[in-house]
C-alpha cells in the first residue's frame, strides 16, 4: 500500500461538493418554503382546489357547411368527501332534485373513489338548474361546480355515422394516461374516429378554497394555470339533406343506402334503420336510453350499412362479367342458350328470348349465362387442373373490388364481409375435390360470399368510375391551428381495364333505360342511370330487395346501394329508393311524388 | 467468530443512531402520506405503514445478521457476491414480472424484490475488492478500463430491464475513482459531456453552438494567447459542437417517438403538465405549502389529497415538507450531511483499503439518490424515478440501503482488530 499514491487530500473536496449540495438544496427549499405566500395558505387553512377546465369539444359540419353537432353548456357537481362538513341533506336533495337514498347511494360512490379526490356528485345540470344551485353552494362545504358541455343534435340524423360520447373506462385511462376518470370520450362513430381532433386539450387552474367553500382567487397568480384548448371542427362528407331525406324513405323498413360520389369516394349519406335519435345517447339519459336501444329486438343499434352482412345475388353477376372480359374467355358477342344441358347446373328464372349476347343477359340477369361465364373463367387453358390456382385467380379479382377486406379508413364498425379463401373449399370438399361446379352458386352471387352494403356502393363507384376507387370515408377536412386540413386519401386500382367496363355499363344502362330492362319503371325523365336489381336469398325469410346504381351515366356525381330487407324483389323497393335518392341529389327536387308517396307509406317492417 | 462484546463496543453508534432517526421519521411520513381515516392504526399491516413496520424489523435482524457475519466474508467473496448478482439480474430480465413497463421485479410469493436494488451492494463490494488489490492504480489505462466494466456490467443489465433511473445510479462509482486516484481531468470531461448532452437536448442547437463559441472567445481573452493554447481552446470548441449537432441528429435520426418522450421526460422538458412534469409541479405545490413550520401532523392538505403522485415512495419527500414545513427539510438535509460526513470521516479512519474503498461506495450510492431525489421534488433535477433512501415506502430498497450501508459500519467495527 506504501507504493500507491495517497489521494486523501481529495476527501476535502468530497466534502466541500456534499456541502455546496446541501447548501443550495436548502437555499432553495427556503426560497420555495418562507418567503411564498403559500404560508398564508396554511395560515388560514385554505385549501387549493384543482379544478379541470374542459375545452369545447370540435363542432361537425356536413359537406355544405351544415352544423350537425354543436355543444350545450352543462355543469357538472363534484364533490370532496373529506371536505364535506354536516349539512342539510334533505334540503340539498330537494334542491337537487333527488332522492334521500339517491344521495347516500352517490356519496358512498364517491367515497370509494376516494375521500380526498373530487368524483362526480350528479352529472350533466343544466344551465337553468346551475344558476339556481350555485348562489346557495356556500351551504354546502366539498361540493363544486365544474363547466362541462353537452352535444346537441339539431337535425336528429346520422346517429351511426357521428356516434356518441360518453365517460371513459379504465381501458381508455390506462391506455392513454390524458384521460382522467369523469372524462368525456368518443364512444362511436365520428366521435371516436376524431377523438383526437375532436377533443380539444384539457387545462386546469388551481384555486384558493376558504373555509366557507368560496374560491379566494388563484394559486400564485395563476402561474400553475394551463389554458383549455378548444377542439378542432371536423368537416365530413356526408349531404345532411340527403342523408335526411334517405332516413325519410327508409322509415318503417329494415335495410340500408350508402351513397358514394365516385370520384373522391365521400361517403354522402350512410342510412341504416332503423336508427334512433341521437339525442337520446346524450347526458343524463344516455344509459337508460342506451339500455333500451340494446334490449330492442328491431337491433336499432346495430349499423347495417357497414355490418350487415349479405349475398351480394344477382348484381354480383356484373362481377363475374368482368372477370371473364379480363381474362378473355367473354366478349360481349358471345352467346349462351338459356336451355339445354349447358345450362343446367343453374336453371334460369326469367322469360326472355334465347340465346342473348352479354348485355342482354344483364339486363335479363338470366342465370344459365353467368354459370357459363362463371365456368370458363375456371376452364381456360392452364388451369383445368388446378381448381385452387383457377379459384385464387378469380379471387383475386373479386378481391380487387373491395370485397371481402375493410377500407380502414374512418367507418364505424366495418365488417370484412366474406370471399372464401380457396383452402376452405379444399377443407369442405377435400384436396383438388372440387371443381367450378361444386361452387356454381358463386356465378350469380349466392353461396359462401357475403358483403356488406357498403363494399356493393363502393362496387357501384368503381362501375361509375371505371375500374377505380377511392376507400369510402367520412372526413372531408379539419381545422388544425386555424388552417384547413384536407383528408387526401390513395387511388386504388381494380383489376379491370377501363375499356371492359363500356359493354357492362350499357348494360345496366338498358336496365333501367330500356322498355325491357328490370327496373324500367324507375327511370328519371332528362338523366341517364345505370344500375342492377338483385334479390337476394335470404335462408331465414323473405329475400332481401337489392338495387345499385350510379348517375348521370356521363359523369357520375353519385353511386349508391340500396338494401330493403324482406322486401322481395329489387326491383319493386330498392329500385325506386335508389331512384328517389339519384333524382334528389342530382335535381335537389322530386317530381315523381307518387313514387315518393309509395315508399313513404310502406311499412315494410311487420311483414317478415 | 469473535467475541459478541468486541463487536458492539466497536459498533460506530453515531451512524447508527442516524439510520435509525432516518428509518423512523420516514415511516412517520408513510404514515402521513397514506394515511385515511378508515384505517388509523399505525400498526395495520394491511396498509402500506404497517407493511413499512414489518420491513423495518426484517431490517433489524439483517442487522444483527450482518454483525455476527466475519468481516472477512465480505471481502473474500466480494467478486462472488458480484457475479450471484449479475446471473440474477440476467435472469431477471429472461423470467422477471413486468411492471409498468419494466421488467425488474421477482415475485416470492406475495413479496416482490427488485434485483436492482441489490446489485449496488455486490458492485460496492467488487469494486473495492478490485481497487484495494496490491498493485492497481488508476493512473493505468488497464485499471481505469476492468474498474469502468465492474460499474457498467449492473448498469446496462438494470437498463435492459428498463429502469434507467436505478441504472443511473452507478455512475455515482465516479467519485470512488476519483478518491482513489482517478485524474480530476476524468471527472470535469464526463461532466461536460453529461452537461452538453442535456443541453443540446434542451435547447436550439445553434444556439449551445452560439453559447459555446462565446465562452471559447471569453476564454480566449483570459488565457495566455499562445498558440498552443489558442489551438487548444478552438479544438475543445469544435469538439463541443460536434457532440452538440451529434446528439441532436441521433435524437431525432435514431431514436423512435416513445424513446424520444422518455428522454424528454428524464430531461425534464415533456410539455405534458400532466406527465412527468405535472408530478414536479405538484410536488413543488406541497412542499412550498408546507411554509416556515409546516402544516402539522397528519395535516397536510395537498399529499393528503392525492395531488401529488407516489408520495409514499419517490415523492416522500413533499410530505416532509409539506408536513414539516423548513423545519422538516433542514431535519432531512441535516440528517443526509450529517450521515454523509460521518462516512467520510469512518473511510478515512480505515486501515484496509478495502473497507475505505467500500465507504466511499457506500456515499456514492447514498449521495446520488439523496440528490436526484429531493432535486427532482423541489424542480432542480430531472424526475428519475429512484427512492429516498430509508425513508421510502419499499421493501426491497429499504434492505438494500440496509445491507449496503451496515456491512460498512460492520467493517468499521472490525479496524480496531486489524493491526
Ligand atoms: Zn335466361
Amino acid at each position: 500500500m506504501a507504493s500507491k499514491k495517497s489521494y486523501h487530500t481529495r476527501k476535502y473536496v468530497i466534502t466541500g461538493f456534499i456541502i455546496l449540495i446541501a447548501f443550495t438544496y436548502l437555499v432553495r427549499l427556503f426560497i420555495l418554503q418562507v418567503p411564498n405566500n403559500s404560508y398564508k395558505l396554511s395560515a388560514q387553512n385554505n385549501v387549493l382546489r384543482h379544478i379541470t377546465l374542459y375545452p369545447s369539444r370540435g363542432l361537425i359540419y356536413d359537406r355544405n357547411n351544415t352544423l350537425l353537432v354543436y355543444n350545450e353548456a352543462a355543469y357538472d357537481l363534484l364533490v370532496i368527501p373529506a371536505q364535506v362538513s354536516k349539512f342539510d341533506t334533505s334540503y340539498f336533495c330537494s334542491l337537487l332534485r333527488i332522492s334521500q337514498e339517491a344521495f347516500n347511494r352517490r356519496f358512498q360512490k364517491a367515497l370509494r373513489h376516494s375521500r380526498y379526490r373530487p368524483s362526480i356528485f350528479l352529472e350533466q345540470i343544466s344551465k337553468e338548474d346551475f344558476a339556481y344551485l350555485e348562489e346557495n353552494l356556500f351551504k354546502f362545504p366539498g361540493f363544486y361546480f365544474q363547466s362541462r358541455t353537452l352535444r346537441e343534435y339539431p337535425l336528429e340524423l346520422a346517429a351511426h355515422t357521428l356516434g356518441f360520447i360518453g365517460e371513459v373506462d379504465h381501458n381508455n385511462i390506462s391506455k392513454e394516461p390524458y384521460y382522467d376518470q369523469g372524462d368525456y370520450i368518443g364512444k362511436s362513430g365520428i366521435e371516436k374516429s376524431y377523438e383526437h381532433i375532436l377533443r380539444g386539450r384539457k387545462g386546469s387552474t388551481i384555486k384558493i378554497v376558504d373555509v366557507f367553500n368560496r374560491e379566494q382567487g388563484s394559486f400564485e397568480d395563476g402561474h400553475f394555470d394551463t389554458i383549455p384548448l378548444p377542439g378542432s371542427n371536423v368537416t365530413i362528407t356526408m349531404d345532411a339533406s340527403l342523408q335526411a331525406y334517405g332516413e325519410m324513405l327508409m322509415e318503417n323498413k329494415k335495410g340500408s343506402i350508402v351513397a358514394i360520389e365516385p370520384s373522391s369516394g365521400d361517403i354522402l349519406t350512410l342510412v341504416t334503420s332503423p336508427s334512433y335519435d341521437p339525442n337520446l345517447l346524450v347526458g343524463r339519459v344516455r344509459s337508460h336510453n342506451y339500455e333500451k336501444l340494446l334490449k330492442d329486438s328491431l337491433r336499432p343499434l346495430m349499423n347495417r350499412a357497414t355490418m350487415g352482412t349479405y349475398s351480394p345475388g344477382s348484381t354480383f353477376k356484373i362481377l363475374n362479367a368482368l372477370i371473364g372480359l379480363q381474362e378473355s374467355v367473354l366478349y360481349p358477342e358471345t352467346q349462351y342458350h338459356c336451355s339445354g344441358p349447358e345450362s343446367r347446373p343453374i336453371r334460369c328464372t326469367h322469360y326472355h328470348q334465347t340465346p342473348l349476347q352479354l348485355k342482354g343477359a344483364i339486363m335479363h340477369s338470366c342465370n344459365p349465362y353467368f354459370w357459363n361465364v362463371f365456368r370458363s373463367i375456371f376452364n381456360q387453358p392452364g388451369f383445368q387442373d388446378n381448381i385452387s390456382n383457377a379459384y385464387t385467380v378469380w379471387r383475386d379479382h373479386v378481391t380487387s373490388f373491395g370485397f371481402g377486406k375493410k377500407f380502414e379508413t374512418d367507418i364505424p364498425f366495418e365488417m370484412k364481409g366474406n370471399i372464401p379463401l380457396a383452402s376452405v373449399y379444399d377443407r369442405i370438399y377435400g384436396k383438388e375435390r372440387w371443381t367450378a361446379l361444386t361452387i356454381r352458386s358463386l356465378a350469380i352471387g349466392q353461396g359462401e360470399i357475403l358483403v356488406t352494403p357498403l363494399q356493393m356502393a363502393n362496387f357501384s363507384a368503381i362501375l361509375a368510375n371505371r375500374g377505380y376507387y377511392y376507400p369510402p370515408h367520412f372526413l372531408k377536412e379539419y381545422t388544425l391551428d386555424g388552417n384547413k386540413v384536407e383528408a387526401q386519401y390513395g387511388k386504388q386500382y381494380s383489376s379491370v381495364i377501363p375499356e371492359n367496363f363500356d359493354v357492362i355499363i350499357e348494360a345496366m344502362q338498358d336496365v333501367i333505360g330500356s322498355e325491357h330492362g328490370t327496373a324500367h319503371w324507375v327511370r328519371i325523365p332528362g338523366l341517364t342511370f345505370c344500375g342492377k336489381t338483385g334479390t337476394v336469398e335470404n335462408p331465414h325469410g323473405k329475400d332481401h330487395s337489392m338495387f345499385i346504381a350510379f348517375a348521370p351515366k356521363e359523369d357520375p356525381a353519385i353511386a349508391l346501394c340500396v338494401i330493403v330487407e324482406n322486401a322481395g324483389y329489387g326491383s319493386t323497393w330498392a329500385a325506386p329508393i335508389a331512384s328517389l335518392m339519384i333524382e334528389k341529389y342530382i335535381t335537389g327536387d322530386i317530381n315523381r311524388t307518387w313514387m315518393e308517396q309509395r315508399i313513404l307509406e310502406s311499412n315494410l317492417m311487420h311483414d317478415q | 467468530m469473535r467475541t459478541r462484546g468486541n463487536i458492539f463496543s466497536n459498533i460506530d453508534w453515531v451512524i447508527v443512531i442516524l439510520y435509525f432517526a432516518m428509518v423512523l421519521t420516514g415511516w412517520v411520513n408513510i404514515y402521513a402520506a397514506v394515511y385515511n381515516e378508515e384505517h388509523h392504526s399505525i400498526f395495520d399491516i394491511t396498509q402500506r405503514y404497517g407493511k413499512q413496520l414489518v420491513w423495518i424489523a426484517a431490517s433489524v435482524l439483517i442487522i444483527l445478521l450482518i454483525f455476527f457475519t466475519d468481516t472477512k466474508v465480505f471481502s473474500t467473496f466480494a467478486y462472488f457476491f458480484y457475479a450471484v448478482m449479475v446471473l440474477i439480474l440476467i435472469s431477471v430480465l429472461l423470467f422477471g414480472k413486468e411492471v409498468a413497463g419494466s421488467r425488474s421485479w421477482f415475485q416470492i410469493g406475495n413479496l416482490g424484490i427488485q434485483p436492482a436494488e441489490f446489485a449496488k451492494f455486490a458492485t460496492a463490494l467488487a469494486l473495492a475488492k478490485y481497487l484495494s488489490t496490491f498493485n492497481i492504480s488508476l493512473s493505468k489505462r488497464r485499471a481505469i478500463i476492468i474498474s469502468v466494466f465492474i460499474i457498467l456490467i449492473p448498469a446496462g443489465l438494470i437498463l435492459l430491464q428498463n429502469d434507467t433511473g436505478s441504472a443511473l445510479v452507478f455512475l455515482s462509482f465516479i467519485l470512488v475513482l476519483y478518491r482513489e486516484g482517478l485524474s480530476g481531468t476524468f471527472l470535469i470531461t464526463g461532466l461536460s459531456v453529461a452537461i452538453l448532452f442535456v443541453l443540446s437536448l434542451l435547447f436550439d442547437q445553434m444556439y449551445v453552438v452560439i453559447f459555446l463559441s462565446g465562452f471559447a472567445i471569453m476564454a480566449l481573452f483570459f488565457i495566455r494567447r499562445s498558440f498552443k493554447n489558442i489551438a487548444r481552446v478552438l479544438g475543445i470548441l469544435v469538439l463541443a459542437s460536434a457532440i452538440v449537432l451529434s446528439v441532436d441528429y441521433a435524437f431525432n435520426n435514431f431514436l423512435g417517438p416513445h424513446q424520444q418522450k422518455r428522454i424528454s421526460v428524464l430531461i425534464g422538458v415533456d410539455p405534458d403538465i400532466r406527465g412527468a412534469g405535472y408530478n414536479v409541479h405538484q410536488s413543488k405545490i406541497a412542499i412550498g405549502s408546507g411554509g416556515f413550520w409546516g402544516k402539522g401532523f397528519l395535516e397536510g392538505t395537498q399529499t393528503k389529497y392525492d395531488f401529488v403522485p407516489e408520495q409514499d415512495t419517490d415523492f416522500i419527500f413533499c410530505t416532509m415538507g409539506e408536513e414539516f414545513g423548513f423545519i422538516g427539510s433542514l431535519l432531512v438535509i441535516g440528517l443526509f450531511t450529517g450521515l454523509f460526513l460521518r462516512i467520510i470521516k469512518l473511510a478515512e479512519r480505515q486501515k484496509s483499503s478495502f473497507a475505505r474503498i467500500y465507504g466511499y461506495g457506500v456515499l456514492s450510492v447514498l449521495l446520488f439518490h439523496f440528490m436526484v431525489n429531493i432535486g427532482m421534488t423541489i424542480g432542480l433535477t430531472p424526475v428519475i424515478g429512484i427512492p429516498l433512501p430509508f425513508f421510502s415506502y419499499g421493501g426491497s430498497s429499504l434492505w438494500a440501503f440496509t445491507i449496503l450501508l451496515f456491512i460498512f459500519i460492520r467493517l468499521d467495527a472490525h479496524r480496531a482488530q486489524l493491526l
